[in-house]
């Protein structure tokens, strides 16, 4: 198998046919074309022959091109028939998938009060406004996005949902779509559309949180929080409040003065070597004893322990982007009079950042997915409510349904996240070339 | 920031009046002892505000900074592992949980490089239901929490199996059920000693022979597999010392089906079973991605090159791929496999008494929670210096000689 699977074949088979009519060089194991001509059929009877002969070769080529590959194209045939056959059956008939629009407002908002649902449909619709923008203006197919949504959309309307929120979901859909068609004909400057981003950190949290005294937008405190609502503020408060000190610390690390380079060289590694369940344990018993003068929530001692974390990881991310910046440019920014601190902020910074995007965009798919550990102190984010939905008596026994909705949940998010990564990768120019 | 600006002319600087201090100011070698100085005022200040801080609480409580309770008794049980009593000291239960986060974590990394290989070289098949059963695999456990999928598999997955007394039989005597997998365990027989022997001077025999090709081999200066000799020759010894021995030297023993459990064989327990599962399918995913991109880093005029030197395609794999390979595959590799150990903290989620779990326990009963989470990142950065110095070592004896 491994012989096959990575040695390109480079035997030069002699063509079939003396005519020459066969021009492309045929790999090893390859069918020769079918023998009958389709030139000489006609209409419905050509058609039929070449499509089959297409398919026919294309499953010749990539099923039973050598002995072992037709072994196992059969084996793995036969495993999927007996995996997925009483896998379909379960899901279809036995499953008891009405515990998901059951507890579906929990496990996307928590206990976040009802009468303000509205503040997360604002920030959900922003999101989804600056994702549309930003996949346009880096190039997404647009005609296939537009489906997907529509699809997606779709689906979501046949949950058993209220008029507002189907209503909600449509205008969603809308924003999405209309930023992705504005997108791809309209922004030039894909520069904005970053800082856009780096604003809408504050603004989300600004919504979820509000403001005190206030009647339109009262204070929603974080203990509040909860569901996937939850699950992505800590991820995106994470990456927002790691990325300051991972840069401070990518710095330090790289500063010419020993005792600084040291303490951040040693921060970074000791919390790369902790597992992340001991730092956010740590957040959430020590630092309660470390300053006994704050109250500080449970939900922000999570983001405490997250951002530390992560920040550690940052600092190593940044430190490759300052790396790859050419040691041209800090000549450069000197020979033009700029002293250390103007030539950082204005010359190496920018560039390094630029080349750290995708990373950053990794570092948030990891984090967003490592969030759920904080379920392990017992907040309720989505797997802390999952795991509070099993546990209760009304729906016991239901793990399997559960989990797989929060997996599917949690796929779909980092899954499209990682596709786009990839996309603003190569539209940056920056990351692995192939 | 250290770097000083454009240096001011002789002439301008003495016109300057410059006070003494800002004179000292502008001496570099003064500023960076002075920053470095108030830097490290300001990291000390904090911590030992946090050390006073904690020092207080637990004073509060009646306890102090200190590692003596680590010689108290510990009290508590440890469901698996090596030997211990609940009435072992706390060092003891600690360094069980090291020697159970050590089992699943070695367990682990060897099934997820096995799964990883497997499936990073399935993702380059020629055979399209082969690829796409791969990608489907690495896409699906990639994107899903490590945490969750642990959940899954322990209560979704390994505690829906039928009870004990309903076990599923997988083979003879290998029985699957809620309480986990019990399986035949090799024990020794009455001849055991005697084929001991048998096993030496197979062993040997195998060396010796290893050690032949290689020298022949070597003079030929041929490409070959010296192991293809040595492994046939062991086994040949070690089976015929087991039929000159009068009885089996080894012995199966069969789980018998008790009044309420198995007794007898060996058990997996389902909380072990779900952390190996869980920890080994999710960095396998990972891993298989380390490795489809480091066998597509090698250039393809090496395949063709060696292909043209007439070698066959598992030599051509062996000899030119392989080890081009492994310089781009060994570091990622080194990283998931310090991810794996890491994440098998997570089992306090499930129950499974590696140290992180035995640790927070020990927190909880003597509240010493700082003392105990130093204990325990020290451990956890031991383990992944200890790591990375190994891979370190292989990757430099994997480099290119130049």
């Amino acid at each position: 198998m491994k012989g096959d699977a990575q040695v390109p074949s480079t035997r030069i088979t002699r063509a079939k046919e003396p005519s020459g009519q066969d021009y492309v060089r045929t790999p090893p194991g390859c069918p020769s074309p079918p023998d009958t001509d389709p030139r000489r059929l006609h209409g419905a009877d050509r058609l039929v022959q070449n499509w089959l002969g297409a398919a026919w070769d294309w499953a010749r080529r990539n099923f039973f091109n050598t002995w072992y590959n037709s072994i196992l194209t059969v084996a793995i045939l036969y495993l999927l028939y007996t995996s997925l056959r009483p896998a379909l059956h379960w899901a279809l008939t036995e499953a008891r998938w009405e515990v998901i629009p059951a507890n579906l407002q929990p496990l996307l908002i928590g206990t976040y009060p009802r009468s303000q649902g509205w503040r997360i449909w604002a920030i959900a619709h922003t999101l989804l406004l600056l994702s549309g923008l930003s996949a346009g203006a880096f190039g997404a197919r647009v005609k296939r996005a537009s489906a997907w949504t529509a699809v997606a959309a779709a689906f979501l309307f046949l949950l058993p949902l209220g008029p507002f929120s189907r209503s909600m979901i449509a205008l969603g859909a809308l924003l999405l779509t209309g930023g992705l068609w504005i997108g791809a004909s309209r922004i030039r400057r894909r520069r904005w559309l970053f800082v856009a981003w780096f604003l809408s950190f504050p603004w989300t949290l600004f919504l979820m949180w509000g403001v005190r005294g206030s009647e339109t937008l009262p204070r929603v405190e974080t203990s509040w929080w909860g569901g996937l609502v939850l699950t992505l503020v800590l991820a995106v408060v994470g990456i927002a409040g790691s990325l300051p000190i991972g840069i401070l610390l990518a710095l330090g690390r790289r500063s010419d003065l020993p005792v600084i380079s040291w303490c951040c060289t040693a921060f970074i590694e000791v919390v790369r070597g902790t597992p992340l369940v001991a730092v956010i344990f740590m957040a959430h018993l020590l630092v309660p004893v470390f300053l006994p003068d704050f109250r500080i929530d449970k939900v922000v001692r999570a983001m405490m322990g997250l951002t530390l974390f992560t920040s550690a990881y940052m600092a190593e991310n940044v430190r490759g982007g300052l790396q790859s910046v050419p040691k041209g440019q800090y000549e450069a920014a000197y020979a033009l009079g700029m002293n250390g601190t103007l030539t950082m902020l204005l010359v190496i910074l920018p560039q390094a950042l630029r080349s750290v995007i995708p990373s950053i965009i990794g570092q948030f798919i990891s984090l967003f997915k490592d969030t759920s550990l904080v379920a392990i102190i017992g907040l309720l984010d989505l797997l802390g409510i999952a795991r509070s939905v099993i546990a209760n008596p009304a729906w016991l026994g239901l793990q399997v349904e559960v989990f797989l909705f929060a997996a599917f949940v949690y796929w779909s998010f980092s899954f499209t996240l990682s596709r786009s990564s990839r996309r603003i990768e190569q539209a940056l120019g920056v990351g692995p070339k192939r | 920031m250290s770097r000083s600006p454009i240096p001011l002319g002789r002439a301008e600087a003495a016109k300057t009046e410059a006070s003494a201090l800002a004179r000292l100011w502008r001496q570099q070698r003064f500023r960076r002892i002075a920053i470095q100085a108030a830097f490290l005022a300001v990291v000390a200040s904090v911590a030992a505000y946090f050390y006073a801080n904690v020092v207080q609480g637990m004073r509060q409580l009646g306890l102090t900074f200190d590692y003596r309770f680590l010689h108290h008794t510990a009290g508590f049980a440890i469901s698996e592992g090596i030997a211990y009593e609940p009435s072992d000291t706390y060092a003891r239960a600690i360094w069980v949980g090291l020697v159970n986060t050590a089992r699943v974590s070695l367990l682990g990394i060897a099934l997820a490089s096995l799964i990883g290989v497997v499936m990073g070289v399935a993702r380059l098949s020629s055979n399209w239901l082969v690829r796409q059963m791969a990608a489907v695999y690495v896409e699906v456990f990639r994107n899903v929490p490590l945490l969750l999928q642990l959940l899954f598999w322990y209560s979704g997955v390994i505690l829906k199996l039928p009870p004990v007394r309903q076990s599923i039989q997988l083979f003879d005597g290998v029985f699957l059920s809620q309480r986990g997998l019990y399986l035949p365990r090799l024990v020794a027989g009455e001849s055991f000693l005697t084929w001991r022997w048998y096993c030496a001077c197979a062993l040997a025999a195998g060396l010796f022979v290893y050690a032949l090709v290689r020298i022949r081999l070597r003079q030929l200066d041929r490409p070959g597999f010296p192991a293809a000799w040595a492994v046939p020759v062991t086994l040949a010894v070690a089976t015929a010392g087991w039929l000159l021995v009068p009885s089996p030297p080894l012995e199966l023993d069969h789980p018998v089906l008790g009044r309420f459990n198995f007794a007898g064989g060996a058990h997996v327990s389902p909380e072990f079973a779900a952390m190996l599962l869980g920890l080994s399918v999710y960095t396998g995913a990972f891993i298989a991605e380390v490795v489809r991109g480091g066998i597509q880093a090698v250039d393809k005029g090496q395949y063709e090159a060696a292909r043209a030197l007439g070698l066959k395609p598992w030599l051509v794999m062996y000899l030119v791929v392989l080890p081009q390979a492994l310089r781009a595959i060994v570091p990622p590799l080194t990283n998931q496999y310090l991810n794996l150990a890491k994440n098998s903290s997570l089992a306090v989620a499930i129950g499974y008494p590696e140290l992180f779990n035995v640790g927070t326990t020990a927190m909880n009963q003597t509240g010493q929670t700082l003392p105990v989470f130093v204990l325990m990142v020290a451990v956890y950065l031991a383990l992944s210096l200890i790591t990375s110095a190994c891979m370190n070592w292989y990757n430099r004896r994997m480099a290119i000689e130049r």
